[in-house]
């Protein structure tokens, strides 16, 4: 529990999902409803880049997304933090050997938290988001 | 009249998968719909040259994470058919119970995402909660809450205890009860009939000309299921497809809505007509290579899923191709979308259960 000492704002998340095959898409919606209920760290799940403090990426990059990726990424405001969620936002997963998967996020953008999974459970999508709350702060003060 | 265009998408609060459609409008009426796809495709059917097709089912299974048990099975049978493995009743069955829970787990996600869309966050969590139990059989009797590689060629990989599946009925029936009132809330409140009865009706006529699928068909009052052909075991239980005459939103609603206590029905039958036996072959070794091609139908939460394999002795298949029910879904979708007002398409696209994912593979 000590990242939670850290909580000074309620993170705004952006949910962008890649070429997932959806798996990993209903496990982060899943983490909205009440069972795992994210909202309670003050966690909010927003639809436009500009509000958003961490991008949360389902899916890995192909030749269409990438540039959509990268836009999103522009648009959210200084400092923020990616979190990349499930094998194929890690790596490519199993689709790696796809003829049109380029491999992971970082592929594109910088990536501050690796999400491992297929599907990714929500408890480990809620600890990388933690994890990436704490970046978020850690970046707050360099910035500072 | 001058013509704007609202681009909508690949990013929208409404979609949860990235599509594009243009939306031509005059004044707030949308005269046409321009789609562009590609967003999310992998090139998943070209992976049969790359992986053997005893590991190709785990490939299957992810294209799409909602139904990747149906996906799963399908491929397992089609490969049945053609190395001509027979499969042992048990299995058959199990598949059959965790397709019709797929079933379910898929509908209240639906209705989750429908209700958000409709502006009815309230619901949406009802219905994701309820859910949640059905995700936990999945967790209990397969090890996986949403992807649980199951299926083989040749049978299942796990046993349900007989007591764990008389405990299974027992825990859906609870559900269902429990889901009436959310299910009457769908069905009667006013605000959600406000919003979606009477909009983006697909009437029986136009449903046979652009060949619509699965519940969308069904809410335009056509039967089409391929339950109803009696594969699957489908033969030996009562079932009836649930219909619905007016072909709007509320429609497609309610017919989803009704199917999840048709699907409880169909468990409980089935519990009820199994072979009993604990410790029954569940699995026929397969060996050999395949060769051959067939066809392969089922009946998806979305609607009929086609899939056709090609093998040629070797371990790579030749051929994979799966023809997914929002494929044949879209033309309706661009049909429904043209002429309504630009408020509505949210709904409208909702209605049609889009899965981009299964459609670009
Ligand atoms: S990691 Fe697995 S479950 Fe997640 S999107 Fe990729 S294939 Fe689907």
């Amino acid at each position: 529990m000590s990242h939670v000492s850290l909580f000074k704002r309620s993170p705004w998340i952006l949910h962008y999902d890649g070429s997932s095959c959806n798996g990993c898409d209903i496990e982060v919606l899943a983490c909205l409803t009440p069972l795992y209920d994210v909202e309670r760290l003050g966690v909010v799940n927003t639809g436009n880049p500009k509000h958003a403090d961490i991008l949360l990426v389902t899916g890995s990059v192909n030749e269409r997304n990438i540039e959509i990726i990268q836009n999103l990424h522009r648009q959210m405001p200084d400092p923020k933090v990616v979190v990349a969620v499930g094998a194929c936002a890690c790596s490519g997963g199993i689709f790696a050997r796809a003829y049109n998967i380029q491999g992971g996020i970082d592929h594109v953008i910088p990536v501050d938290v690796y999400v491992p999974g297929c599907a990714a459970r929500p408890e480990s999508i809620i600890d990388g988001v933690v994890q990436g709350i704490a970046a978020l702060e850690l970046k707050h003060k360099r910035s500072a | 009249m001058k013509r704007t265009v609202v681009p909508m998408g690949p990013q929208h609060p409404v979609l949860p998968e990235p599509i594009v459609l243009d939306l031509v409008l005059e004044d707030e009426k949308v005269v046409d719909a321009i789609p562009t796809i590609g967003y999310i495709h992998r090139g998943l059917e070209m992976m049969v040259e790359r992986v053997e097709f005893t590991e190709f089912g785990y490939v299957v299974e992810r294209i799409c994470g909602i139904c990747s048990f149906m996906h799963g099975m399908g491929y397992a049978v089609a490969m049945e058919k053609i190395m001509a493995v027979e499969v042992p009743e048990r299995a058959s069955w199990l598949r059959l119970i965790w397709a019709e829970m797929s079933r379910i787990h898929s509908h209240l996600l639906w209705l989750g995402l429908g209700a958000d869309a409709f502006g009815f966050e309230n619901l949406f969590m009802h219905c994701w909660r309820t859910r949640e139990e059905v995700l936990d059989i999945f967790e209990k009797t397969t090890g996986g809450r949403i992807i649980f590689s199951v299926n083989r060629i040749g049978g299942v990989r796990r046993d349900i205890s007989d007591s764990e599946l008389v405990a299974i009925v027992e825990k859906l029936q609870q559900l269902g009860a429990g889901f009436a009132e959310t299910a009457r809330i769908f069905e009667t409140d006013p605000s959600i009939r406000h919003r979606l009865g009477g909009v983006g009706i697909l009437t029986r006529e136009d449903a046979h000309a652009v060949d619509a699928v699965g519940p969308m068909a069904r809410a335009s009052g056509i039967p089409l299921d391929t339950r109803l052909t009696g594969t699957y075991l489908y033969d030996h239980l009562d079932f009836e497809p649930v219909l619905e005459t007016a072909g709007d939103c509320l429609a497609r609603v309610v017919v989803r809505v009704r199917e999840i206590s048709q699907s409880i029905d169909l468990i409980r039958q089935a519990v009820q007509r199994m072979p009993k036996g604990e410790g029954a072959p569940i699995e026929t070794k397969v060996r050999g290579l395949p060769t051959g091609e067939t066809f392969e139908r089922l009946e998806q939460p979305r609607g009929e899923v086609i899939y056709y394999i090609k093998a040629n002795g070797t371990k790579y298949l030749e051929r994979f191709r799966a023809r997914t029910p929002t494929f044949a879904n879209i033309p309706a979708m661009i049909k429904l979308v043209k002429g309504c007002d630009l408020a509505d398409v949210p709904n409208i696209i909702m209605t049609i259960d889009p899965c981009i994912s299964c459609t670009e593979r």
